[in-house]
């Protein structure tokens, strides 16, 4: 085998012709073929049939107005299902299911409950299926569903601004600080990014979790946040490299890491709004601090690699818009819009985006370790990073609940 | 309005003054609002009694093969005959069988049965008569037919005594004497009882007092109720099986005239159930054994489950009169109906509106009269 290898190159046609995609196409038709046989006669499996399963899921339960709850489900189940009743409190109520209370299988169905649910009290929608299955999805605290209007806009903005955008901004005025420190001391900051990074890596992963785990199983949440997680870290990478082994520029890692922080940030926004229109959490002014003190260490990460380089305000600007401007966004979308998947498909982008930039800052690290003629690893930077992770974990006490 | 905005979900610093703790407590504000009486959708559906607490749609009860509206008033008298010493003799076939019964609209239940129906047939005779069941199990499980009256124990239906479970396939004759009068019931016993029962196999066994009862339209109720994800807890509430059918279909009646309800309660899983009766009180016979009341006046009863009774009473003036569960949640679970109190002249508009027919009426009327029973 080996010695053929190398003498018998074999051609390589330059065009497919007519009859090659023929032939690509014969497997095709007898799976069509083996298909259709299947349908039409269920294949001689008749034996095997067992009794139906149905499964839906519910995807999202707003309460538009007073007396109406409106359900989005989707049959994630391997057949048809019907819902020919709803219940609410274990009470029948009437509603109305656009397009209609048959779902196919991956289909999706609104029902719209004329129910009198009550503001700030627990209520539990039973749907039940043709065959009496039940699938129960409980409202914890009725909160009216915020409807788009300027004020609210302008509301969830702020609330977006006050998370993204002024956190930022301050950790970003440390800048000329920061400019005056020693090298040792700048190491100690840049592995104190490292360690910030680190951190937001991991905390994004457990929130597109969280998001993954309760989409329809046919996303396949978990594979999906992983396999977009690696693409986008594989496509960071495959960008950095096309100018061509060049070392990146300090503005362009800032660039990278505002953006990465910016798809945290945007992930933060859309769990604080979701949260909000579905009622699990009150916009109080003591978790808007939090969030404040908890990302102005961000602030700090971005602008640590352009210490030796001043880019001029223009570029700040744009950075602290990059990394904090998705806040803003992400708390409209998940106040009015919220859609699961886009949810857990921005977060696994946010991973990718981190972890890219958790290598470059690395990298950083042990250049400048190296110039102080020291290990990468050593008591400074190891404080650095144990510093970097120590901060978020503590501040992270003011947002969690 | 106001205790809207200082909810039990206060938000965390509001009142600090933090613009974000206004944003909170504004968007509050907006949902509250939002709560006006005036916001409320009335029902589209208006014949509907309940508002929008009701079941949507309609169950076929031709695909079913029985409806709840004729169950009230079908009395099964057996066929007839005199046995040498003068005894009448009532002789009854009932089978067993698996079927799929829509106990509610578009929810498709998977039943036992006693020929078909939900609840059984209701065996009617007179104190004294000898009752004769030829039992036939056509299903895919053992099952009995237990009686609640007086009888020898290889009468009993029970496992393990006499013939004990009759398995599928097979047959079994069950004979005693009617006795003593009341408003009685039967239902399967073999194991495991509460699958046997919750799965449908139960039915009303009244046994007429020999001078008979004062003449009055009568209606026979089952209270029941269907596990449909099989969780030990009922998903429907009914009387005669179909939640809600009696508020879809309100019950003729005419005003001033007796009315008399054997009802009796199978409800499995749930220690009690009850009845109550809108803008009216009744007299109440407890498992119907006496001929004076056991309670006077009174407007709820309770019963556990196997407890039964008869309830007397007349209608005051014409107008829609509920009845339910005095147990709101079964109330809400279908377990409510309404009764159309009309005057004699309108009774057979409201017939027509209840989709039954004069034959009807005269069951409903002749149901403890020497004629019906000789029918």
């Amino acid at each position: 085998m080996s010695t053929q290898t190398t003498t018998a190159t074999p051609t390589e046609p330059k065009h497919l012709s007519g009859a090659a995609w023929a032939l690509a196409l014969v497997p095709l038709l007898l799976l069509g073929a083996m298909l259709s046989y299947l349908v039409a006669t269920g294949g001689g499996l008749t034996q095997l049939a067992s009794p139906p399963v149905e499964k839906v899921s519910v995807q999202r339960v707003s309460l538009p107005k007073a007396g109406i709850i409106s359900v989005e489900v989707v049959n994630d189940g391997p057949q048809e299902v019907t819902i020919p009743q709803v219940r609410v409190d274990d009470a029948y109520f009437m509603f109305k299911a656009e397009p209609s209370n048959t779902i196919p299988r991956l289909g999706r169905a609104v029902f719209t409950i004329n129910y009198p649910w009550v503001a700030a009290e627990s209520h539990t929608i039973s749907l039940i299926t043709s065959l009496g299955v039940t699938f129960d999805h409980q409202i914890e605290a009725a909160v009216q569903s915020p409807l788009p209007s300027l004020s609210l806009f302008a509301q969830f903005g702020l609330v977006g601004l006050y998370v993204g955008i002024v956190p930022i901004f301050l950790g970003v005025l440390w800048y000329p600080f920061m400019r005056r420190l020693s090298s040792g001391a700048m190491n100690f900051i840049l592995a104190l990014t490292v360690g910030l990074l680190v951190f937001l890596a991991l905390g994004t992963w457990l929130d597109a979790n969280e998001f993954a785990q309760d989409l329809p199983t046919f996303w396949q949440g978990i594979p999906m946040v992983i396999f977009i997680g690696l693409i986008t870290l594989g496509s960071l990478i495959a960008v950095s490299s096309v100018r061509g082994g060049r070392e990146s520029t300090p503005l362009g890692i800032s660039y990278r890491i505002a953006l990465g922080i910016g798809l945290h940030n945007l992930g933060e926004g859309l769990a604080i709004g979701a949260a909000f229109a579905t009622g699990k959490a009150a916009l109080g002014t003591f978790l808007i601090l939090g969030f404040t003190l908890h990302n102005i260490t961000e602030g700090v990460g971005i602008a640590a690699p352009i210490v030796r380089q001043n880019p001029g305000l223009k570029h700040f600007v744009l950075l602290v818009l990059l990394a904090g401007g998705p806040a803003i966004f992400g708390t409209w979308l998940g106040g009015f819009a919220f859609d699961p998947v886009l949810a857990t498909i921005f977060l696994a982008v946010g991973i990718g985006a981190i972890l890219q930039v958790v290598w470059e800052v690395g990298k950083l690290v042990a250049k400048d370790s190296a110039r102080l003629g020291k290990p990468t690893i050593n008591w400074l930077t190891l404080s650095g990073l144990g510093a970097g992770l120590a901060i978020m974990y503590l501040t992270a006490f003011l947002v969690k609940f | 309005m106001s205790d809207s905005t200082i909810s039990r979900r206060k938000f965390i610093g509001l009142g600090v003054g933090a613009t974000a703790g206004v944003v909170g407590a504004s968007l509050m504000t907006q949902a509250a609002r939002a709560q006006g009486p005036n916001d409320y959708p009335q029902g589209e559906h208006s014949g509907h009694v309940n508002g929008m607490g009701m079941l949507v749609g309609k169950v076929d009860h031709a695909r079913n093969g029985f409806d709840p509206m004729r169950l009230l008033v079908d009395w099964d008298y057996g066929m007839v005959s005199t046995l040498p010493g003068g005894q009448t003799l009532r002789e009854y076939t009932i089978s067993a069988g698996d079927q799929e019964v829509e106990i509610a609209p578009g929810i498709f239940f998977p039943a036992w049965t006693y020929n078909g129906r939900i609840p059984g047939p209701t065996i009617r005779c007179t104190e004294g008569d000898r009752i004769r069941i030829n039992f036939a199990n056509f299903g895919t499980h053992p099952h009995t037919m237990h009686f609640h009256g007086f009888h020898s124990s290889e009468m009993d239906g029970v496992p393990g005594v006499g013939r004990g479970e009759i398995n599928p396939g097979e047959s079994f004759v069950y004979e005693f004497d009617a006795d003593p009068f009341g408003c009685h019931l039967y239902h399967c016993h073999a194991a495991p009882l509460k699958r046997h029962i919750h799965k449908g196999l139960y039915g009303a066994f009244i046994i007429d007092p020999k001078a008979g009862r004062t003449p009055a339209r009568e209606f026979v109720m089952m209270m029941n109720a269907f596990d449909t994800n099989f969780d030990s807890g009922n998903e429907i509430y009914a009387v005669n099986t179909i939640g809600h059918e009696f508020a879809r279909r309100p019950i003729p009646v005419k005003v001033g005239e007796l009315i008399r309800i054997y009802l009796i309660n199978i409800v499995e899983f749930d220690p009690i159930n009850s009845f109550h009766l809108h803008g009216h009180f009744f007299d109440y016979y407890d498992t119907g054994t006496t001929l004076q009341p056991t309670l006077r006046m009174v407007d709820t009863i309770m019963q556990g489950q196997g407890q039964r009774g008869i309830l007397e009473f007349k209608f005051r003036w014409p107008g829609q009169y509920m009845f339910h569960a005095h147990i709101s949640e079964f109330t809400e679970l279908g377990w409510m109906g309404m009764f159309n109190a009309v005057a004699p002249e309108k009774f057979g508009e409201a017939l027509k509106l209840a989709e039954v027919d004069d034959e009807w009426d005269t069951k409903a009327t002749k149901g403890s009269t020497v004629e019906a029973q000789s029918l």
